[in-house]
């Protein structure tokens, strides 16, 4: 693919004047750096992502609202996996950014490299940006994150959180919600899908390394996203963020839902956004009109099986997950404290 | 100038005149004190403008490297052992990527048995990673290679990793002239990486190859590699007349010019078949030693013309490849293909056994005579092998055998293991 010299490139999919997060309710400055001409394009268009990614979205604005942040100096870092696959077969790059691929887990080791090196050299205005599925983040990547994040290396990295490793075809990952249905927990036996009881959450550990930042973030709220990368920017120290990024392969869901399914995740309580400073919670995003689990459940083949009779017990562990998402990070607004 | 130093601190030293940007530290027996001596060095602001990383393993470390090389730092680590094989993800593709990273390795065992003494298992477990691989036999070379490989790497883009035994080279107080800055500025240029991730001129990095041009790119690397044939000695040269020492090389003749049998080998070891050599040729052997610097590239040619008039070669090394035999040795062997001369692969120090005059002696007067079966393992207690074989063939459980061999070499009860 070519790179265009030119960067003001025809608006595609994203546009001044939609109504889409409000933007035609802001005014110029408060508007989302994908309606501006001039934003980066830092991920090209002719990638190769299935239809309706997640992913290719959120790592996009991400990207695009980081070059912004950093004066379009910036270079990045990326884990193996999806991203990294359906944007670089050689010779085509979508990236439009000096960009690096090393291996599985070692993002944010390369990333504290790329740091270091700049620092020594005496170049201090140009940003790090680290990136990878939540495989490569909170499993096989999960010493070099936390090294990282131990050590407060100038890095910003960015989790794709699709739930599970999409690169190699949908195998339970750490982030795989209980019951659902991957390639490695198949819906056999008597307790079908992901085992209840696990998983983790890396942005709470984030938080316990006191790292400068830590946010999450979904693709069907892009604005928030971009405030949040742009406060990251503003920090320096490692920052983590998490975008949650449906992936319609992978969870069975339509690609014209990748935000209808996302908007439900965080609506429902089953994916909390939320802000954090030096280990401390800083905002929450308060759940407006708090929508049903299951609504966000029968979206998604990977879950069809919990609403089979004598799999009520998962449907309820589900249910509970948001419960308890409510309930830690005071996710429903005083109003509808009652619902 | 001239100290009476560690291996290590003088390696540490030489590694500092070198200017590094980017050191990451981890630390594993026998190479610690090398990190350990830099990060000093950096704190007291001996060594420039250099960022020393603190890692949390070795696959960090190497990826660390790969990142500061990347964004066109001159960087350094060191490691051995288990941290070799732990970082080995990253060591693949630090050179795949043609990073020119220097990398120290102090040489010492793999277990389990778990065992922190030296021999050759990690550089060997890296040997076909496309690193440039260059042995040390002392000190002042230690200190003086590492000069060099900095040159290397940089000059054909490719990482280089220094090879010193470990304890024997690393832990040894030996009188080192340790290179003096002025002499390394005038070796060696400031570092101007081939490739960089610079927001200037974006480039993509580490992307995906298919079958229509892997092989080319592998091709490269091998090709690369044979381009240090020519650059090694030539530095080596260069080095001499600024320094005034003969370090580095791809090999170096120990009186094994017209000799019917020429011992080769690699490392430290050196030292001491020097002075066995010459005492069997005053018992009137005609044999000399040839010592192998770089063993990747490994020089091939050369190596066939040093050899090309002996009646016989004795592959010495530390190093095991389990189910064949001598690494090394078919290395050699490969090498004189065309030439009808019997190489005898002898296999000792692993896990660092002492290799003394004596016991060496004992084992090249076989050698000579040509009664050295194949391969050869140096100074192996036979009767403690059979005694725990038997015990495995008596015993229906019978546990773990390094723990019963290491019984039986201790003289204590349950030398066959009846009463365990
Ligand atoms: C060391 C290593 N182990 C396994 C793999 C195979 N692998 C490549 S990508 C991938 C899955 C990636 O999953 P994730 O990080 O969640 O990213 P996604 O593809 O879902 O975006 C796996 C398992 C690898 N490349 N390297
Ligand atoms: S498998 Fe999922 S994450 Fe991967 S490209 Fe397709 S939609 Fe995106
Ligand atoms: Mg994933």
């Amino acid at each position: 693919m070519s790179r265009t010299p030119d960067s003001q490139q025809r608006v595609k999919f994203y546009q001044t004047g939609t109504f889409t997060v409000g933007n035609r309710l802001l005014d110029d400055a408060q508007r989302t750096v994908q309606a501006s001409v001039e934003r980066a394009n830092s991920l090209d268009s002719g990638h190769r992502a299935c239809q309706g990614c997640g992913e290719a979205l959120g790592a996009r604005y991400v990207v695009d609202a980081a070059l912004r942040a950093a004066d379009d100096k910036l270079v990045a870092a990326n884990a193996t996996g999806c991203l990294e696959v359906f944007t670089t077969p050689y010779p085509e790059s979508a990236w439009r950014l000096p960009w690096i691929h090393s291996l599985f887990g070692n993002a944010p080791a390369v990333g504290a490299g790329i740091a270091a090196g700049l620092r020594a050299r005496g170049i201090d205005d140009v940003r790090v940006l680290a990136q990878g599925g939540d495989g490569g983040t909170t499993d096989i990547g999960m010493g070099c994150l936390s090294g990282m994040f131990d050590r407060n290396d100038d890095v910003f990295y960015v989790c794709y959180n699709n739930q599970a490793y999409m690169n190699t075809g949908v195998q339970r990952s750490s982030q795989t919600p209980p019951a659902a249905r991957t390639a490695t927990t198949t819906v056999a036996g008597s307790e079908p899908g992901n085992e209840l009881g696990t998983g983790k959450s890396v942005p709470l550990i984030a938080m316990a390394h006191g790292i400068p930042y830590v946010a999450t973030a979904s693709v069907h709220d892009l604005h928030d996203l971009e405030l949040k990368v742009a406060r990251a920017m503003e920090f320096h120290g490692a920052r983590y963020l998490e975008v949650f990024v449906p992936c319609p392969l992978g969870w069975g869901s339509k690609p014209a839902d990748t935000i209808k399914v996302a908007r439900l995740a965080t609506q429902s309580g089953m994916f909390p956004l939320f802000e954090a400073e030096y280990g401390e919670i800083t905002a929450t995003t308060k759940i407006r009109t708090r929508s049903p689990v299951d609504e966000y459940l029968k979206l998604q083949r990977r879950f069809a099986h919990v609403f089979q009779p004598g799999n009520e017990h998962q449907l309820e562990a589900l249910r509970q997950v948001a419960e308890r998402n409510i309930r830690r990070f005071d996710l429903v607004a005083d109003t509808e404290d009652s619902a | 100038m001239l100290q009476q130093i560690e291996g290590s601190a003088a390696v540490a030293q030489a590694v500092a005149t070198c200017r590094p940007q980017v050191i990451a530290a981890y630390p594993i027996t026998p190479q610690t004190h090398i990190v350990e001596g830099l990060g000093d060095m950096v704190r007291r602001g001996e060594v420039g403008n250099c960022e020393f990383l603190n890692v949390e393993s070795e696959f960090g470390a190497m990826s660390v490297c790969i990142g500061s090389s990347a964004a066109g730092a001159r960087t350094y680590t060191a490691t051995s052992s288990q941290g070799m094989l732990f970082m080995m993800e990253a060591v693949y593709n630090a050179s795949g990527m043609g990073l020119p990273i220097v990398m120290t390795v102090g040489n010492r065992a793999i277990g389990p048995p778990i065992n922190i003494w030296n021999d050759w298992s990690d550089s060997m477990a890296a040997r076909d990673a496309a690193w440039i691989q260059l042995f040390v036999e002392n000190n002042q070379q230690a200190a003086d290679v590492h000069v060099q490989a900095f040159r290397l790497a940089e000059a054909v883009s490719l990482p280089v990793m220094v090879c010193m035994d470990g304890f024997i080279l690393t832990h040894a107080y030996t009188r080192v002239d340790v290179p003096e800055q002025a002499d390394v500025d005038r070796f060696l240029p400031a570092f101007e990486p081939r490739q960089v991730l610079d927001p200037a001129a974006p480039i993509t990095m580490g992307a995906m190859v298919g079958p229509e041009a892997f092989a080319e790119v592998r091709f490269l690397a091998h090709y690369k590699q044979l381009e240090a044939l020519d650059l090694i000695p030539a530095h080596a040269a260069e080095f001499g007349q600024i320094f005034g020492r003969d370090s580095g090389g791809l090999l170096k003749s120990f009186a094994a010019e017209d000799k019917d049998t020429v011992v080769v080998t690699m490392g430290s070891v050196v030292g001491t078949l020097k002075s066995v050599l010459a005492e069997m040729r005053a018992d009137g052997n005609s044999i000399g030693l040839l010592s192998i610097r770089s063993y990747r590239p490994f020089p091939k040619q050369q190596l066939c013309d040093a050899l090309a008039g002996a009646k016989r070669v004795v592959v010495f090394e530390k190093s095991l490849a389990v189910g064949m035999g001598g690494i090394l040795a078919a290395d050699v062997r490969m090498a004189l293909a065309n030439l009808s001369i019997p190489v005898y692969s002898v296999i000792g120090g692993l896990g660092g056994r002492p290799i003394t005059s004596v016991n060496l002696r004992r084992m090249l007067d076989k050698g000579v005579a040509d009664e050295l079966e194949e391969p050869h393992f140096h100074d192996l207690d036979v009767d403690v092998v059979h005694r725990e074989l038997e015990r495995l063939r008596d015993i229906q459980r019978p546990g773990p055998s390094a723990e019963s061999i290491l019984r039986d070499v201790a003289g204590a009860h349950g030398a066959t293991g009846k009463s365990a």
